[in-house]
């Protein structure tokens, strides 16, 4: 992929708004539990970064997707993996199928708020009794005239206290009806008869409002289904896509600033008379780490390239997704090892870091999803 | 109301910096927007749009050729950029970059002139008094807000114990104090618009400025490393303690 001199002042604006913008509050977000979304989306969208690569009639930018590479890299920076995750939510995994599938009514009404960061989305599919297998989910939409009647319960949904709408995925067909019985509907939270069971309290992304959320008999027009109705599940499936990849490209950018913090913190720091970067050990496993990292990076890219000429990224975006998950972790426990007891201590990042990091192998489709779909695709079988 | 502003491309602070033999700073690769010039282009696009209108021109030299930090100017807002680039250049003082900058101001019509107090690599300072001077502008320093009233601009010059109001006739120069503003981000729409503002690149034999031999009236004979910070004194609390704050405030000379 070919980074231009426009993708390089991208990235220096968005590194400059990470640093001034976001950092010197996530630790007053992270102990109130929230990130004020409404008011930090709407300075992200009149800078263009929630709408980079949908349609100007949207009030999107028009770009290719190299240039959520560059955003997903630098988001990644932030002190806290809450807000690139929300960020996220709101662009490529509450949005896409919208984009991709909407009526133009519809995008007019949920999508241009959501660019324009007006407007909170949040991407509602897992349910108490239906996590990796999506195919299970219970929550039903009844069509009653030009009106969907929704009843269920959705789990462990980003933004899910100040999300404005929901890309919700429902069964409209009947129980037996398997892949083939669901839709997604553009839910508003004002609706009459929703309402935010629970947050919930998590290990990590603290800053992060997740929540669990109530629908009895929910009316929504019919007119909300996105695309097509019966077909909600091939659709999320695609979304899914996105949301692995900008996990990926988040990840990267959270492992080079831990990466780069460790390492200067082993320059600093003295042990038996000379500072600890000096021990081999230590360096050779941080160096280890650059390299792995640095292949993750540029296999996002090949993936990025492959989105970019309109071929099917599943197999990219689960090895991507994979090998995020897993390597985040090795890197988040390497630094707080490294770090020793002021590694372990919550003032330094690495404490933040370690929790945090842990969400990459669960959401947007487990470790063992991601290896279910790879053994399908090498031949295995389902 | 047309506007110059002088822009500075300097190697990112963020990375490592290094000296060349002669002493001067290695200025190689990618150079960003030197961020005491972002406050003088965020006073400009300001200037402008409460004018209504105008032109808001960067006017840059750098060695290479380099135009990154200018993009990112251009992003923020302003409309076009003169740089300097010469292999004559690479070292130049400031008296040397005061004549070049004065020759490719003058290839503009102008009302104001607006440049940062100082640098942040290299912190010489005299530059926006020496173009001043060249161009027979009234030349207004140390600004924190900047009025325009007809043909009649008004400053509040930062002094040691507040400020000082200061008036002058335009077209004048004038120079802005790092922070008194909050330069915008360069949106992506910006971005993308930057990459079609003209950018015109000259040499020092196309402004028919003579300069003094590049770094004729002007050496660097040394360098040093800053001093290591010396321990401080830790004063325990016995009563007094406070009276000891004061006579090391007072030694200090800030009460």
């Amino acid at each position: 992929m070919q980074f231009t001199e426009e993708h390089h002042q991208f990235r220096r604006t968005v590194r400059d708004f990470v640093e001034r913008e976001i950092n010197p509050h996530c630790d007053a977000w992270e102990a109130a539990g929230l990130f004020p979304a409404h008011e930090l989306f709407a300075r992200m969208g009149e800078l263009g970064f929630l709408g980079l690569e949908y349609d100007p009639e949207y009030g999107g930018a028009g770009a290719d997707h190299s240039f959520t590479v560059v955003l997903g890299e630098e988001l990644g920076r932030c002190s806290g993996g809450s807000v690139p995750m929300a960020v996220g939510v709101q662009t490529d995994m509450a949005t896409p199928s919208l984009h991709r599938f909407g009526s133009h009514e519809l995008k007019q009404r949920y999508l241009a708020p959501a660019v324009r960061g007006e407007m909170v989305a949040a991407i509602a599919v897992t349910e108490p009794d239906a996590g990796s297998d999506v195919a299970a989910i219970r929550t039903r939409a009844e069509r009653d005239g030009d009106e969907w009647v929704i009843n269920g319960t959705k789990l462990y949904i980003t933004n899910g206290i100040q999300a404005d709408w929901l890309c919700l995925l429902c069964r409209t067909g009947p129980e037996s009806s398997g892949y083939t019985g669901m839709s997604q509907i553009v839910f508003p939270t004002g609706t009459d008869g929703f309402s935010v069971s629970r947050k919930l309290d998590k290990l990590g992304q603290r800053a992060s409002d997740t929540a669990e959320l109530s629908f009895e008999d929910a009316r929504v027009p019919v007119a909300n289904t996105i695309g097509e109705a019966g077909q909600g599940f091939q659709q999320q499936m695609v979304q899914f896509q996105n949301e692995r990849m900008i996990a990926a490209y988040n990840a990267v950018g959270q492992m080079d600033l831990a990466l780069e913090r460790t390492i200067a913190y082993l320059r600093e720091r003295e042990a038996f008379g000379r500072p600890l970067v000096a021990n081999q050990y230590l360096r050779y496993r941080l160096a280890e780490l650059v390299a792995e990292v640095d292949l993750l990076r540029h296999y996002n890219y090949a993936c990025a390239a492959a989105y970019m000429r309109g071929e099917d990224t599943t197999r990219f975006a689960t090895i991507a997704k994979l090998k995020a998950g897993r390597l985040i972790r090795d890197v988040a426990d390497t630094c707080m090892q490294f770090h020793g007891g002021v590694g372990y201590m919550e003032e330094t990042w690495t404490a933040r870091f370690f929790r945090d990091a842990r969400i990459v192998s669960i959401g947007g489709g487990a470790d063992e999803v991601m290896l279910r779909v790879l053994a399908e695709l090498s031949g295995m079988g389902k | 109301m047309n506007i110059v502003v002088l822009v500075k491309q300097i190697p990112d602070p963020a990375g490592p910096q290094e000296l060349n033999a002669d002493h001067t700073l290695k200025r190689e690769g990618k150079l960003i927007l030197d961020e005491s010039d972002s406050y003088g282009v965020e006073i400009a696009l300001q200037l402008r749009e409460s004018a209504g209108g105008g032109d808001v021109t960067l006017v840059s030299m750098a060695p290479n050729g380099e135009t990154s930090g200018l993009r990112t100017a251009l992003a923020m807002g302003a409309d076009d950029a003169i740089l300097v680039g010469d292999d004559a250049l690479p070292g130049a003082a400031a008296l040397t970059t005061a004549k070049v900058l004065a020759g490719a101001i003058g290839r503009k019509q102008y009302d104001l002139v607006i440049g940062a107090v100082e640098s942040s690599d290299g912190y010489v300072g005299v530059v926006p008094a020496m173009i001043a001077e060249l161009l027979g502008l009234p030349s207004l320093t140390f600004a924190k807000k900047i009025d325009i009233d007809g043909s009649v601009i008004r400053i509040e010059r930062q002094t040691e114990a507040g400020y000082d109001e200061v008036e002058g006739a335009l077209p004048a120069l004038v120079s802005v104090t790092a922070g008194v503003v909050e330069p915008r981000y360069p949106s992506f729409k910006g971005i993308m618009a930057a990459k079609k503002k003209p950018l015109e690149q000259v040499t020092v034999a196309d402004l028919g400025v003579s300069v003094p031999g590049f770094n004729g009236n002007e050496e660097v004979t040394s360098v040093e490393d800053a001093p290591a910070r010396a321990a401080g004194e830790k004063i325990e609390d016995d009563g007094t303690a406070f009276e000891r704050i004061v006579a090391f405030l007072d030694e200090q000379k800030v009460l």
